[in-house]
């Protein structure tokens, strides 16, 4: 079970502080999928560092009952004059897992094969995700923390990931935030819209979808612009 | 927060220094050449420069003393906690990222840093006082029970001085900046070029209110053993490090609230 009880963020800004979550609570237990749905600006950026625990919440708390996962292709934690390799035996290291069966799977699946052993600043982008999307499945999360993307790679590339991600481990829990409600609409069996720091969770993922396309929110959003848009990473 | 036992918290925490530990070493020092022999190659030839420059022109500072032990234990010390302070200086920021993994914390990436430094500095001391004690250019140690204590209390002493500057240059840039002025302002009064005997009362008191002087003082006492007036208090380096330690650590529970990954 992963649970948020009053998660509120605040940072600093210039001429006082801006609150980038207001009050966010959800409970999410074990095989559950949620979608979150929200404009630019909504604050998705800041929930995904907040449950990844890279930040803190200025009040409130997030438990966890069970392991949740990195973003979802997130190569940001790469350390660029390594190798792919050097960087895989880090995340082996760091999660504990075992680091020649990691091995063969990154490397069956990445289809990188000796360039695994190049450091990842000769990479081009494609390459990185396709290592950085490996690696994070490559873990066994309970959870797995999705920020948009799956738009990995080419079409059979993308083909592999929707397989391993939804198919092979359907059993587990999601949280996949974007601002596609078609992606949601296909994989979550929850589904929450949020809007300036605010998130309502919906009955079903019908009742997001209208509330989130129904309401003019590009409008919303840019009218609350000023105090929700200048947080970092967006 | 879910609770973790102890001892699995513990397995995670050393699971997870230990890779960033292998992650620096391959970062900083790669596979070229002889890799990561810099480690502790780096601080020798240091201190040998030193050591062989007193050595030949003797000079003693007008007084005598055994002038390779003395620049011995002298710059090692130095190095030890220096290097441990300055690695820490603004260590966190370039590695934020770091944090997306969740067992690692911003306590986690200064120790892995501090215990490289402790690794190369305590190589290289070792390495150097049996290298002397072999090439006939010193005594062996008379204390060396001493010797070893004085090294762990530095240690200890670099690990809180780490942790704490690491923590504090996160609040403010400008400890970044003022920090390498200050270390070489230190550096009179680190212990390195004088026993504390041979200076005033007065100015004994004040020197050593530094923690690291007691270091390297009580270093000295176990390589030169008696014959000397030796000055140096293990209560007081032990307060001063668990000080700067817990301090470190509770600006840093302050630094990860604030902090803003990108």
């Amino acid at each position: 079970m992963i649970q948020l009880d009053g998660v509120t963020k605040i940072y600093p800004a210039r001429g006082g502080r801006k609150v980038v979550l207001d009050d966010v609570n959800f409970v999410l237990e074990r095989g559950q999928k949620i979608g979150i749905l929200g404009p630019n600006g909504a604050g998705k950026s800041t929930l995904i560092r907040l449950l990844a625990g890279v930040e803190q919440p200025t009040s409130g708390a997030i438990r966890r009952h069970m392991s949740l996962s990195w973003p979802l292709a997130f190569g940001g934690a790469f350390q660029s004059s390594l190798t792919g390799l050097d960087n895989l035996r880090f995340i082996s290291r760091v999660y504990g897992c075992d680091e020649s069966k990691m091995r063969a799977f990154v490397d069956e699946f990445s289809g990188l094969g000796r360039y695994l052993r190049e450091p990842i600043k000769v990479y081009s982008s494609g390459m990185r995700a396709r290592l950085a999307f490996a690696l994070s499945i490559a873990v066994e999360f309970d959870c797995f923390l999705i920020d948009e993307v799956i738009a990995v790679g080419d079409q059979q590339f993308q083909e592999r990931c929707r397989e391993e991600l939804f198919v092979k481990r359907g059993d587990r829990s999601m949280i996949l935030v974007s601002h596609d409600p078609n992606l949601i609409r296909q994989h979550c069996t929850l589904a929450a819209v949020l809007n300036a720091g605010k998130l309502t969770v919906c009955d079903s993922v019908d009742e997001a979808w209208a509330r989130y396309c129904g309401q003019p929110v590009k409008e919303t959003a840019a009218g609350d612009g000023a105090d929700t848009t200048t947080q970092p990473g967006e | 927060m879910f609770a973790t036992p102890f001892r699995d918290s513990l397995a995670i925490q050393t699971r997870v220094i230990a890779a960033l530990f292998m992650r620096e070493i391959i970062t900083r020092f790669g596979r070229h050449n002889i890799g990561f022999l810099w480690l502790f190659v780096e601080p020798m030839t240091f201190t040998l420069g030193i050591a062989g420059l007193w050595y030949i022109t003797r000079s003693t500072h007008g007084h005598h003393v055994p002038i390779v032990e003395f620049a011995l234990t002298g710059y090692s010390t130095v190095l030890l906690w220096r290097n441990c302070a300055t690695r820490c200086v603004g260590g966190l920021t370039p590695n934020l990222s770091l944090l997306f993994h969740r067992n690692v914390k911003p306590i986690d990436v200064f120790l892995a840093r501090i215990l490289l430094e402790v690794a190369g500095a305590t190589c290289s001391f070792y390495l150097l006082a049996i290298v002397f004690h072999v090439t006939g250019l010193s005594e062996l140690p008379q204390h060396a029970g001493r010797v070893i204590a004085a090294w762990l209390l530095t240690t200890y002493l670099s690990t809180g001085l780490g942790v704490f500057v690491g923590a504090v240059s996160e609040l403010s840039e400008m400890v970044e900046r003022v920090w390498h002025t200050v270390t070489y302002l230190l550096f009179p009064f680190s212990g390195a070029v004088f026993m504390v005997d041979w200076l005033p009362p007065a100015a004994r008191d004040a020197v050593l209110l530094l923690p690291w002087v007691h270091g390297v003082e009580m270093l000295r006492s176990g390589f030169l053993g008696e014959g000397y007036t030796w000055h140096y208090s293990v209560a007081y380096m032990v307060t001063v490090s668990s000080f700067l330690f817990l301090a470190g650590l509770l600006v840093l529970r302050l630094v990860h609230r604030r902090v803003e990954a990108g």
